[in-house]
């Protein structure tokens, strides 16, 4: 066995056991770490299959800003993780059962027979030179520069709908506001009062 | 060397996990939320791998998209997630039957 492949069932099994991990964790926090190594590991294979760009915007992304947000989440909200837990253990068969369906399908359709060596042979290794990350710009920039602008404004729309669904006016909370003081008045502050003068004694 | 079929075995494997997992913490919205980012990738592992054999960069650019579109997602859906904890004090998906569905 190479050590290519060696690398790559390694990181494979990691990833998978990982995967199992998030999956049947009692504590939430434990579940979005061990996504965490998935997600670094998934980085691994896609280092194995050439493709060093994403592989780093994977890490940066999903490990440095993804997770990070779900972990505030868990921690922000106050969970009661035994009624959380309530239908674990009812809901277990099913899932298995789909699961290994699901699994001995796909395993017929995309085994060796059909996607092996034989049919796909390995492509040669990169030459020395070759970059990935300008020639994925090359094409991001010229023949989907539409869709990456398209991209561009849903994550313009995500960043406003998620600030806006959870800002919250708290009317006890006392502010300045700024617009309300440069608008005053001379006479809305000021009042003169005539009277008389009083006498001494 | 690593062959197409490898690849595709390993997302597979990695789809079927989520989608068990989405079966057994039916209960618990961040969970499900966890297990629909595994989902993503292990989508993106195909476009990778299948990008990797045929010597075509697009592959690439299509995960690069759904990268982009998942972390939005993530943001929108944690964002209803508090919102929803604020107003119900719960996060168990068979609790939100307000509009009758």
């Amino acid at each position: 066995m190479s050590f290519e492949k060696f690398l790559f069932y390694l990181l494979a099994a990691i990833l998978v056991g990982s995967a199992l991990m998030v999956i049947t964790r009692r504590n939430p926090v434990h579940s979005a770490l061990f996504l965490v190594l998935a997600f670094f590991n998934m980085a691994g294979i896609w280092l194995l299959a050439e493709a060093e760009f994403l592989a780093i915007a994977l890490v940066l992304v999903y490990v440095g800003a993804v997770m990070v947000l779900f972990l505030f989440v868990i921690m922000m909200l106050d969970i009661d993780i035994a009624t959380v837990r309530a239908g674990f253990i009812r809901n277990l068969p099913v899932g298995i059962i789909v699961a290994v369906l699901m699994f001995a399908e796909m395993v017929l359709v995309l085994g060796p027979k059909h996607f092996g060596l034989a049919k796909y042979a390995a492509p040669e290794a990169a030459p020395a030179h070759y970059n990935n990350t300008a020639e994925l710009g090359l094409s991001l920039f010229t023949q989907h520069l539409y869709a990456l602008e398209i991209a561009a404004v849903i994550l313009l729309v995500a960043m406003i709908a998620a600030i806006s669904l959870t800002l919250r006016k708290r009317p006890l909370t006392k502010r300045q506001n700024v617009t309300e003081q440069h608008m005053v008045k001379k006479k809305d502050r000021l009042k003169i009062v005539k009277m008389a003068a009083e006498e001494k004694g | 060397m690593i062959s197409l079929s490898e690849y595709l075995i390993l997302g597979a494997l990695l789809f079927v996990i989520s989608v068990a997992g989405i079966f057994i913490n039916r209960k618990n919205l961040i969970i499900l939320l966890m297990c629909v980012e595994l989902m993503l990738l292990a989508v993106n592992i195909n476009f990778v791998a299948f990008s990797h054999f045929l010597g075509d960069v697009n592959g690439q650019v299509f995960v690069f998209f759904i990268l982009t579109v998942a972390a939005a997602e993530a943001a929108i859906g944690l964002a209803i997630l508090i919102v929803l904890f604020r107003n119900r004090n719960t996060i168990d998906v068979d609790d939100l039957d307000t509009m009758k569905g």
